[in-house]
């Protein structure tokens, strides 16, 4: 299962960064996407991978439980990726309506910025 | 406990949502309301920074969780200094927002204002490396809002790279974190520099890795050199009082950086050996070259001045990569200073931008010139470290501080070259937009014609929302932060010497986070070392008599 999993956040990883590494917004935000799956598996592994175990401590009995704070940790971190997926995908629209383009990186000739070029 | 500590971070978070939510139409209500909130955060800041002022270390539990579980606020000398300086910052930006009517060309940037101040203050309070990066997220979250702030096809597209950059970013803060913990199993600062000092050095490696990529995290934030490339294009076509407001966001990653590798993967700390001062002194050194070189071949004013931030901060992580605890005091007074500078320079930018556009050539003449090139000299002068201004006096302190580095010479033969090349950046595009238009034919060339002094009556400019004279108030407020923080370089420099000795002795931060825990130090840092079940052990270790507390 540890094979699985490093495989896993390693793909994602990587097709995440090849992913930004494009030159039109769209695969750029996919590629982000792509990357914060890859870091919630990987903060999720980082509590060590247990199965069937409750992540709750039993004063009483020795039984396996399972590291309960990554879990926290998984769903701010969930919780923030998805927010901020949701403001670049409006801001990237927005960029790309009002200048009928969706490249990333910014054409030199428009340099002198004045309040509303 | 003391409920002042979280105070800096609950007015402004309910502020926001209270502006948003009822005070939507109103302008000018939403002024009213933020201003106020700033000024009490500075009331609250200033007795923040007095309880702090004799070196206590106070500790905030939220929800009353004991340290290692719960999430932990410190204050001490370095975050009350840090959370001043941010509100007072805020204030004057704040007074710029509003009178050139800035905040009113777009939706909700009060709240966005309000927000943004939640998530420096944070970060700068925040005693557990989470809370951290959720705070960093708070204060990114509003300043994408800020940054696109007005709409405009240039904005949008910066802010797109700007988001896209601090995704990135964010995700190699989890990345680094969830490394980290999975070989601590912790995450509150205080106990992390516990458990990692206590490290088998030859078992380092996965604490290193994740060191490493903090520190990149952190550099990315301050815009050092490999990373800095997200920086010009956001600062200068961000609206001028955000940018100004920035200025803070890269004495952020300084701070984070400050603190974490004194605290945490401090120099003394087996793990870390050579990890940081190597390479951070190298790339801040180049940080400062390329800001400086950016400053003499910027077209535009607002390139100008963001390379100008970049230089500024550039020396301020030289500063701060030496470790020792001289270069570190010299660094957080260089600190306020190019904070202040900084904010003002991107605030005059503006200034002659609503007047003339942003090119820098020669132009005909615009209004209030005289006035605007007399603070313009001012600003840069700071900027560039020269005479009689407090950047002369960091600037010198950092160079006095590299005496025994080993690469003492090129810090000297960086800092300086760079300050010339900077005076010689700001000398021409001082010459150009100020001098240089007398030649030229005087005409009226003035974008907003209301902002002219001359034709508003004294008597309501202080009242009405378009009033000319707040801007001025502004940039003046700025520059006197400038002046006090020359006239008073005594006090200064000696709070912030104890400041850095503290930081560089953290035993007493340490103890005072972690007081209720009677922790095992040894046994558990034997368990603690590569065992692949550590946190499992540390649970299991104290978790049931933090229960038992409650």
């Amino acid at each position: 299962m540890e094979f699985l999993v490093a495989s896993a956040v390693g793909l994602l990883t990587a097709a995440g960064i090849y992913m930004i590494l494009r030159k039109r917004t769209f695969p750029v935000i996919l590629g982000t996407s792509l990357l914060s799956y890859a870091v919630n598996v990987f903060l999720f592994a980082s509590g060590r991978l247990v199965v069937d175990a409750p992540p709750i401590l039993n004063k009483y009995a020795e039984v396996p439980y399972t590291d309960p704070l990554p879990q926290a940790l998984v769903l701010t971190a969930i919780v923030i990726s998805f927010g901020m997926t949701a403001v670049v995908v409006m801001i990237a629209l927005g960029a790309y309506l009002s200048a009928r383009d969706d490249r990333i990186d910014m054409t030199e000739q428009a340099e002198q910025v004045g309040e509303d070029a | 406990m003391n409920h002042l500590l979280i105070a800096p971070i609950v007015l402004p978070a309910l502020v926001a949502p209270f502006i948003i939510m009822t005070l939507r139409y109103h302008i000018d209500l939403q002024r009213i309301f933020s201003l106020a909130s700033n000024v009490l955060l500075i009331a609250i800041a200033l007795a923040l920074a007095v309880q702090a002022a004799d070196g206590t270390v106070q500790v905030y539990e939220l929800g009353d969780w004991q340290a290692p579980f719960g999430i932990v606020l410190v204050l001490d000398r370095l975050s009350a200094m840090m959370v001043l300086l941010t509100t007072l910052l805020a204030l004057a930006v704040n007074l710029y927002a509003v009178g050139s009517n800035w905040d009113a060309r777009g939706a909700n940037f009060h709240a966005l204002f309000q927000f943004q101040l939640m998530g420096i203050i944070g970060a700068f309070l925040t005693g557990d490396a989470f809370n951290l990066f959720v705070f960093f997220e708070v204060l990114l979250i509003a300043s994408y809002g800020l940054m696109i702030h007005g709409g405009g096809t240039r904005r949008f597209q910066a802010g797109v790279q700007y988001v896209v950059y601090n995704l990135i970013g964010s995700s190699l803060f989890l990345l680094a974190l969830g490394t980290i913990y999975s070989v601590t199993g912790t995450l509150n600062m205080a106990d992390l520099a516990v458990k990692v000092a206590t490290l088998p050095v030859e078992d380092s490696a996965l604490i290193r890795v994740g060191a490493v990529m903090l520190l990149l995290v952190f550099a990315i934030k301050a815009a050092l050199l490999p990373l800095h490339f997200w920086l010009p294009a956001s600062y200068a076509n961000a609206p001028a009082p955000v940018a100004a407001l920035f200025a803070i966001m890269t004495k952020v990653g300084a701070y984070a950086i400050l603190r974490m590798y004194t605290l945490v993967f401090g120099p003394d700390v087996a793990v870390a050996e050579g990890l940081v001062g190597d390479w951070l002194l190298p790339a801040a050194l180049l940080t400062v070259a390329i800001g400086a070189i950016g400053v003499l071949g910027s077209r535009e004013i607002g390139k100008l001045v963001s390379f100008g931030a970049i230089t500024s901060v550039g020396t301020l992580l030289t500063a701060i990569s030496m470790f020792t605890p001289e270069a570190a005091a010299a660094a957080l007074y260089y600190a306020v200073h190019s904070t202040f500078a900084a904010a003002a320079l991107f605030l005059i930018a503006d200034m002659v931008r609503a007047r003339q556009g942003g090119e820098i050539a020669a132009q005909p003449v615009m209004a209030q010139s005289g006035l605007i090139s007399a603070l313009f000299f001012a600003a840069a002068i700071a900027t560039a470290g020269m005479p009689p201004l407090s950047g002369f006096l960091g600037k010198l302190l950092i160079l006095d501080a590299a005496r025994d580095q080993d690469l003492s010479v090129w810090i000297w033969a960086v800092i300086l070259g760079s300050s010339l090349v900077t005076i010689m950046g700001f000398a021409r595009a001082g010459t150009l937009l100020f001098w240089k238009s007398h030649g030229l034919a005087h005409a009226d060339t003035m974008k907003e014609p209301e902002i002219e002094l001359e034709s508003v009556d004294q008597a309501d400019a202080p009242q009405g929302p378009r009033a000319p004279a707040l801007p001025f108030v502004a940039v003046f407020a700025l520059l006197a932060g400038l002046v006090s923080l020359t006239v008073f370089a005594g006090p200064m420099t000696r709070y912030t010497a104890a400041t850095a000795e503290a930081l560089f002795a953290p035993s007493a931060y340490i103890e005072t986070v972690l007081a209720n825990v009677d922790r095992p130090v040894t046994d558990e840092a034997e368990t603690q070392g590569g065992e692949h079940d550590a946190p499992a052990d540390a649970a299991e270790g104290t978790a049931p008599e933090s229960k038992e507390s409650h």
